[in-house]
């Protein structure tokens, strides 16, 4: 297959996993099921992390600016800003794409290479919509809370990093947090890291279905999903931030 | 009764199906067999839908499968029941769970009666006490069981099994074939079984289809096997020299 034969039968496969569930009680037994397996799952990783990344920020940022023409809350003021506006929506996506999407590729894909797919849509079930919908519906809902939380994590860390090596005070870490803080920064990142969620369970969901072969061939849909995932996450970011913030 | 008319299917240019026709009659154990790459598999796979054929008809009691929509055809495919090769059974379930997934899917009944119904055909392909196993703790031959239990569990009308005893024991190869033909007769069900197992096709093949090339080289039942002609099937079935033994003591009427 082309690229250009795969980005329509991705656009395809959406159309069928965007259909109205056959059972509804499934369907939210299911995405409870995801939003633990997908999302709570996922929190141990997003706040180791968060936590070490916003105390490296803050680092940086205090051995760079040293010049005595330069106040000391910028620091905590950069921290809170990269946290915000890059490290939580982009970085963690990015991660996020390797841990959810390898593990959706490769269930899928297994289901795929050992017939429990075919079994699905013998029983006449759409397997797509079985699948793939309630990870969507997971992944849009608690991804908002998992990004808000590195938010918080990674400003917390670039406290925690100040104090522990001592580059700068509480009080300028603090002032520079609550310097020029914009809400919409906040929606920005939220819509962000809504259209990477989206992404991250979509493409990661293509490979593992179109799998065919064994075990090999589930591994390298995995890679595979993991890639293309991080390239339109970077390319979308590119993007977004010019539509958003330009 | 299901109805094979003239099905072609290609992959590339590779023309796997010919032509072929073929009856299956309710309440009766039809297998289909043939060398491997002789094109059982696709000739399942299509009569399921998973393939769509480029030519023929599909036609399950007088509804034409392949001109139906895609609503119309989920509404065939609760019908059916699939027993798979490898089984096919869902890792995340425990026994009960897999087998209670299609009255969970397709029905409004309350847990209490599913959970009769589950225990009822698990009882019937006799497992007991394995309810709360997870598929990667049973045997193969409890793997196609409970496969079986969740291919009749919704009554189906068709059933059909892939190489059902591939990488079973003789033993428990025997015990699944008996058990497909009684569940077959004694709900009337139209049954096809995808094999190249020969004391399958002897132990309870109604009818058999020999195919060969993508084509139908023979058709008739068990016992006519060992008296026809045909030099397709006798090349097939006399490959093992039991059976060649068996074909020669027939024919000189011992």
């Amino acid at each position: 297959m082309t690229n250009l034969e795969h980005i329509g039968a991705y656009f395809n496969m959406l159309g069928q996993v965007f259909k109205k569930p056959q059972k509804w009680k499934v369907f939210w037994e299911l995405l409870f099921r995801e939003i633990d397996d997908l999302g709570l799952k996922s929190l141990g990783i997003v706040t180791f992390i968060a936590f070490f990344v916003g105390g490296v920020i803050a680092i940086q940022t205090a051995l760079n600016v040293d010049s005595p023409f330069i106040p000391k809350y910028l620091i905590g003021f950069a921290t809170k800003r990269s946290m915000i506006l890059e490290f939580a929506p982009t970085f963690m996506s990015v991660i996020l794409a390797g841990k959810v999407g390898s593990y959706i590729t490769s269930s899928i894909g297994t289901m795929r290479v050992t017939e429990q797919i075919d079994a699905l849509e013998i029983m006449g079930i759409n397997s797509l919509n079985y699948l793939v919908l309630p990870k969507v519906i997971a992944v849009l809902l608690f991804y908002p809370i998992l990004v808000i939380l590195a938010m918080f994590l990674g400003i917390f860390g670039g406290w925690v990093a100040g104090i522990l090596t001592d580059l700068f005070f509480t009080e300028d870490y603090i002032m520079g947090i609550q310097l020029e803080f914009n809400p919409y920064f906040v929606k920005y990142a939220i819509i962000k890291t809504l259209v990477f969620a989206f992404v991250i369970v979509t493409v990661a969901s293509y490979h593992g279905h179109n799998v065919r072969g064994g075990a090999l061939e589930v591994g390298r849909a995995s890679t595979k999903a993991v890639v293309w995932t991080s390239v339109v996450i970077i390319l979308l970011n590119y993007f977004l931030t010019q539509m958003l913030l330009g | 009764m299901l109805e094979i008319k003239n099905l072609h299917k290609s992959f590339g240019d590779a023309h796997i199906l010919k032509g072929i026709s073929a009856t299956f009659e309710k309440g009766e154990t039809s297998l289909v067999i043939g060398q491997s790459g002789s094109g059982k598999t696709v000739f399942l796979k299509c009569m399921l839908g998973l393939h769509t054929p480029e030519e023929g008809i599909i036609d399950f009691d007088g509804r034409i499968f392949n001109g139906l929509k895609e609503n119309e055809k989920r509404q065939i495919r609760k019908e059916i029941g699939m027993v798979f090769q490898g089984s096919a059974l869902y890792d995340s379930m425990t026994v009960e769970e897999n087998v209670m997934f299609p009255l969970k899917m397709f029905t409004n009944k309350i847990k209490q009666e599913m959970l009769e119904r589950v225990n009822f055909v698990l009882n019937r392909v006799n497992l007991h006490n394995t309810n709360h196993m997870y598929p990667s703790e049973l045997s193969g031959g409890m793997k196609k069981r409970v496969a079986i239990a969740r291919a009749i569990v919704m009554n189906p009308k068709y059933l059909f099994c892939d190489e059902p005893n591939s990488g079973l024991d003789p033993q428990t190869a025997i015990v699944i074939d008996n058990l497909i033909r009684e569940i077959t007769q004694e709900y009337n069900i139209t049954t096809v079984i995808n094999s190249h197992d020969m004391n399958s096709v002897m132990e309870i093949g109604d009818k058999i289809v020999f195919l060969k090339d993508g084509l139908k080289a023979w058709e008739g039942t068990k016992n006519d096997i060992f008296k026809t002609e045909n030099e397709a099937i006798v090349d097939f079935v006399y490959s093992s020299n039991l059976y060649k033994k068996v074909r020669e003591a027939l024919l000189k009427g011992q």
